[in-house]
């Protein structure tokens, strides 16, 4: 760090090195496997580098799936995935943005109390009223359904801490200077509170899609039907043949599919992605 | 206790840019150095490669006759106040002046004693279990200080320790860093862009300037015999005036082109009398401040032709305006004419484009 | 926030904030509130008739040695993953905080791992630790050795955690103002000394926030790994607290006995959630 030792900075390289390998090793070897044909991977004879049956698994994972377990194709199963995640991130976004406006910039009977119980929503996990809410969603006949999937979950009280953490930086004479102007508040919103809050609104989207996307529980309870599920679901399935020969060119073609789209939005938005993530934790 | 030399110091960073342009000075042991010039001139840079927090590119720094380019921080025996007191936040006072005791494995009771006596010069023996967070930024400072005292190092280096203070606050710490530094006899190099703070702590003052030198020695010798227009302009408060050279006969041979350097406490107005041995020249009055003490008055030369002025940078005086210090209250009124006389002898002469001085 | 500025228009605000109250209310209070109720209910056999039984269900849970082995398995997951994972997540944040030359390369690989989800991170190391695949020992079998097993889930959680704290890690340290280091350097301390005697003790904030965090994680969103890995087994070896309720509740037998785990867990999750807002606040400040 400030010593200037000629191989100073030789660890420091060594052990990130070593960091990226464990941390992508199981990734690439994903990648590796399903690029090779299911027979040679089953023989414990894959190699490291990747194969030629690319194109042919991935067309086959995406359109057909795996005949045995899921009967049905990884494509479809992105979709639904895709729509849960991106309703999720734009549902809790909306909800919150709306709340957090209402809380800092109106005065109201209850305002706190209403806050605070927003906040509390924080100590309910899904995991810790899971059949209960089950059982209300499948009385509102939620079930098998892209509400059932979304709206549970859309109640956020890290996006709405956000937001209302936000808003309180906003100078009090930019709101006196709308008035003054003759804007209303719902004016206010859009032509200025709202381009002010777009950077946190992408941040909070990157971190909310992915935590759309990757849900296990909830999805898992609420459908039932095959052409309803998540990618992430699905994987299980097509791993869960005990001794019938799971497909693993399939199988992590099909984790690659899942990997995918989080990846890619993380990795690319890395800068939004960081701030977020610690803007959402304070 | 030792001396500080700098033997033709570079400091040029992989994209080329050089902070440091060859600088050459010594400090004797015991004395107070200042370094002192606007920002980005270098002055932090050269204290931190001193301390070890920078490398050298080319050139040497030579620490009580050792060599210590290679050498770390920790190693050179040198103690150092930052600007921002960069104290431990999670200790109390004791343990931040301790600290740096405890790394050497000095002993508990010599540690003790140090500590306890610096903090007995420094005043803050009712503070030593404070933490920082718990402390005024004058007392912040003066345990920074003690953390340096303690240690009984070579050198002491300050990067601009009084710049977060408030004005009262900064004058009277001012003469306590002197104070102590006199008592403690041990060599010191100070950075500041302050040039009132410059002047009264120095007895070597380098004035810098874009990574080099402009000018090096006693402060009122300094002040006196500015070596170049910056230094001239950048010593001394309220700044000297320069005005082109044609502006007055000075004697000097035809054709030498340069800028004329008068310090406003030098100017004296006097609508008649004997001009002997005086440049006189009229000015209308533009502004006038009364400050209690004395009067500023600011005059306009005539202009003569668009070719007169020096053009102005920012923070320099408009281009025809010349600044005289009038002792009192009494002042003329804005418009009036006036003349001003400044004798010869107290004249400064720049020419080379403001670079070097020549005496008349 | 006293000195806001606001709109008056309190109809506008209640419809404003009406969506997430109502959400709220629907999918986490009723059902809070069921579950509550419920656990201090048992139902008969045929699931006809109920009974207020105050306790009971609390009670019998705290004899079942299930729920012991539950909070056992909990427990060692917690210790292990969160030991681990802060251990390897500060350790590359250090290493990266040295003002490494693309330092932004490895960060952007180092975030992996947290866009994975838990179960699809549980599928590839279960490939990878096939024995068929030769990469591992014949002798490994999550299946049957409930070590295995347990090995098996702690590594994928904590893969799957140490991009969260090394992200958090790395910002910790470089909110450390820079002079501080230097001015510990020049006392003499050299760099071992100064992580353990200056780094470390401001790093404790963002440490004691991350281990509530990891903490968090293990209990509760661990569900998918051990789903996919293990389903709770061998014989429970790896059946935490939450997958218990789970797993209890898809049989559907003991409404009363699941409810109040669940119950439990609820308490668990605002001490938690207690301790870390409590936390968040003493940040150090400079």
């Amino acid at each position: 760090m400030i010593e200037h030792r000629r191989f100073g900075n030789l660890l420091p390289h060594l052990v990130l090195l070593a960091g990226v390998v464990v941390v992508a090793f199981p990734v690439y070897l994903a990648i590796i496997a399903s690029t090779h044909d299911n027979s040679v991977i089953a023989n414990g004879q894959m190699p490291l580098y990747p194969g030629s049956h690319a194109l042919e698994t991935y067309w086959h994972t995406i359109v057909s799936g795996t005949q045995k377990t899921t009967r049905q194709p990884v494509g479809g199963m992105m979709v639904s995935s895709f729509i849960m995640a991106v309703g999720i991130a734009v549902g809790k976004i909306a909800i919150s943005i709306i709340s957090a406006y209402a809380i800092v910039f109106f005065s109201f009977p209850f305002r706190m109390t209403a806050f605070w119980i927003i906040f509390v929503t924080l100590m309910l996990p899904v995991e810790v009223r899971i059949y209960p809410t089950y059982k209300i969603a499948s009385d509102l006949h939620m079930l098998d359904s892209y509400s059932g999937l979304i709206l549970p979950l859309i109640a956020s009280a890290t996006a709405t801490l956000l937001f209302r953490q936000f808003f309180m930086t906003v100078p009090k004479e930019l709101v006196e200077a709308s008035k003054i102007d003759g804007a209303g508040p719902i004016r206010f919103f859009f032509d200025t509170l709202l381009p002010l809050s777009v950077t946190n609104i992408a941040a909070l989207f990157v971190i909310l899609f992915i935590y759309g996307w990757n849900q296990y529980l909830w999805p898992l309870l609420i459908t039932t039907r095959d052409d309803m599920q998540t990618i992430v679901i699905g994987i299980k399935k097509i791993i869960d043949v005990h001794d019938a020969l799971t497909e693993w060119s399939v199988a992590m073609a099909t984790a690659v599919l899942a990997m995918l789209p989080p990846v890619a939005v993380v990795v690319l938005m890395q800068r939004l992605f960081v701030k977020g993530l610690i803007e959402t934790e304070k | 206790m030792a001396n500080v030399a700098l033997r033709n110091v570079r400091k040029a960073y992989p994209n080329g840019f050089e902070a440091i342009k060859g600088i050459e000075f010594e400090v004797v042991d015991g004395r107070f150095c200042v370094l002192v010039g606007p920002s980005g001139c270098g002055k932090s840079t050269l204290l931190r490669m001193v301390a070890g927090l920078e490398t050298v590119t080319s050139g040497e720094i030579d620490i009580g006759g050792r060599i210590v380019n290679q050498i770390e921080p920790a190693d050179r025996d040198i103690a150092m106040v930052f600007q921002n007191y960069a104290l431990y936040p999670h200790m109390s006072v004791y343990n931040n002046m301790a600290y740096g005791l405890r790394n050497r494995g000095m002993p508990k009771d010599e540690i003790d004693g140090r500590v306890r006596e610096a903090a007995r010069i420094l005043e803050l023996a009712a503070l030593l279990d404070r933490k920082p967070g718990q402390l005024s930024g004058g007392q912040r400072q003066r345990v920074a200080m003690g953390r340096a005292i303690v240690r009984q190092p070579k050198v002491f280096l300050f990067d601009e320790p009084l710049s977060n203070l408030d004005a009262k606050l900064r004058i009277a710490m001012r003469v306590e860093i002197r104070k102590l530094q006199r008592r403690l006899n041990t060599t010191s190099i100070y950075v500041t862009h302050d040039q009132l703070e410059a002047m009264t702590l120095a007895d070597i003052l380098v004035v810098m300037n874009g990574g080099q030198v402009e000018q090096i020695g006693n402060p009122l010798d300094i002040y006196q015999k500015p070596a170049t227009t910056f230094v001239a302009t950048f010593i001394g408060a309220p700044p000297m005036n320069l005005m082109p050279m044609r502006y007055a006969s000075l004697g000097l041979p035809d054709g030498t082109d340069g800028v004329i350097g008068v310090r406003p406490e030098d100017l004296e107005v006097a609508n008649d009398g004997a001009a002997e041995g005086s440049i006189a020249f009229e000015l209308t009055v533009a502004a006038i401040e009364h400050v209690g003490a004395e009067t500023y008055v600011y005059g306009m030369r005539p202009q003569q032709g668009d070719a007169d002025t020096i053009s102005a940078k920012p923070g320099e005086p408009p281009p025809g305006e010349i600044l005289v210090r009038v002792p009192g209250q009494e002042a003329p009124a804005i418009g009036e004419k006036i003349r001003v006389l400044a004798p010869r002898q107290k004249l400064h002469v720049f020419v080379d484009g403001g670079r070097k001085r020549i005496e008349l | 926030m006293e000195n806001r500025a606001i709109f008056s228009g309190r109809m506008l605000a209640y419809l404003l904030v009406l969506p997430q109250f109502a959400i709220s209310l629907i999918f986490f209070y009723w059902p809070a509130i069921q579950a509550l109720w419920q656990s201090f209910l048992v139902q008969d056999a045929f699931g006809l008739s109920t009974e207020f039984v105050w306790f009971e269900n609390y009670v019998n849970l705290l004899r079942t040695p299930e729920y012991y082995q539950a909070i056992g398995v909990t427990l060692v997951f917690s210790a292990f993953v969160v030991v681990l994972s802060l251990v390897i997540g500060l350790l590359l944040a250090v290493m990266a905080n040295h003002n490494v030359t693309g330092v932004q390369i490895y960060r952007t690989f180092l975030i992996i791992p947290y866009a994975v989800a838990p179960a699809v991170a549980s599928v590839l190391f279960i490939f990878m630790f096939q024995p068929g695949l030769g990469m591992i020992a014949r002798a490994w079998n999550p299946i049957l050795n409930g070590t295995h097993a347990m090995i098996l889930v702690i590594i994928v959680a904590v893969w799957n955690q140490i991009s969260y704290n090394f992200l958090f890690f790395l910002a910790g340290l470089q909110s450390i103002p820079k002079s501080v280091i230097e001015a510990a350097a020049i006392d003499g301390a050299r760099p071992v000394r100064r992580f353990w005697t200056i780094v470390f003790p401001l790093l404790s904030p963002t440490t004691f926030f991350l281990i509530i965090i990891n903490i968090t994680y293990v209990f509760f969103n661990t569900l998918g790994i051990i789903d996919t890995a293990t389903g709770g087994g061998p014989n429970g070896a790896t059946q935490t607290l939450v997958y218990k309720v789970f797993q209890d509740g898809k049989v559907g037998a003991d409404l009363g006995g699941s409810a109040a785990q669940s119950v439990i867990l609820m308490i668990i999750v605002v001490v938690l959630t207690a301790f870390q807002f409590r936390y968040v606040e003493k940040k150090v400040h400079y």
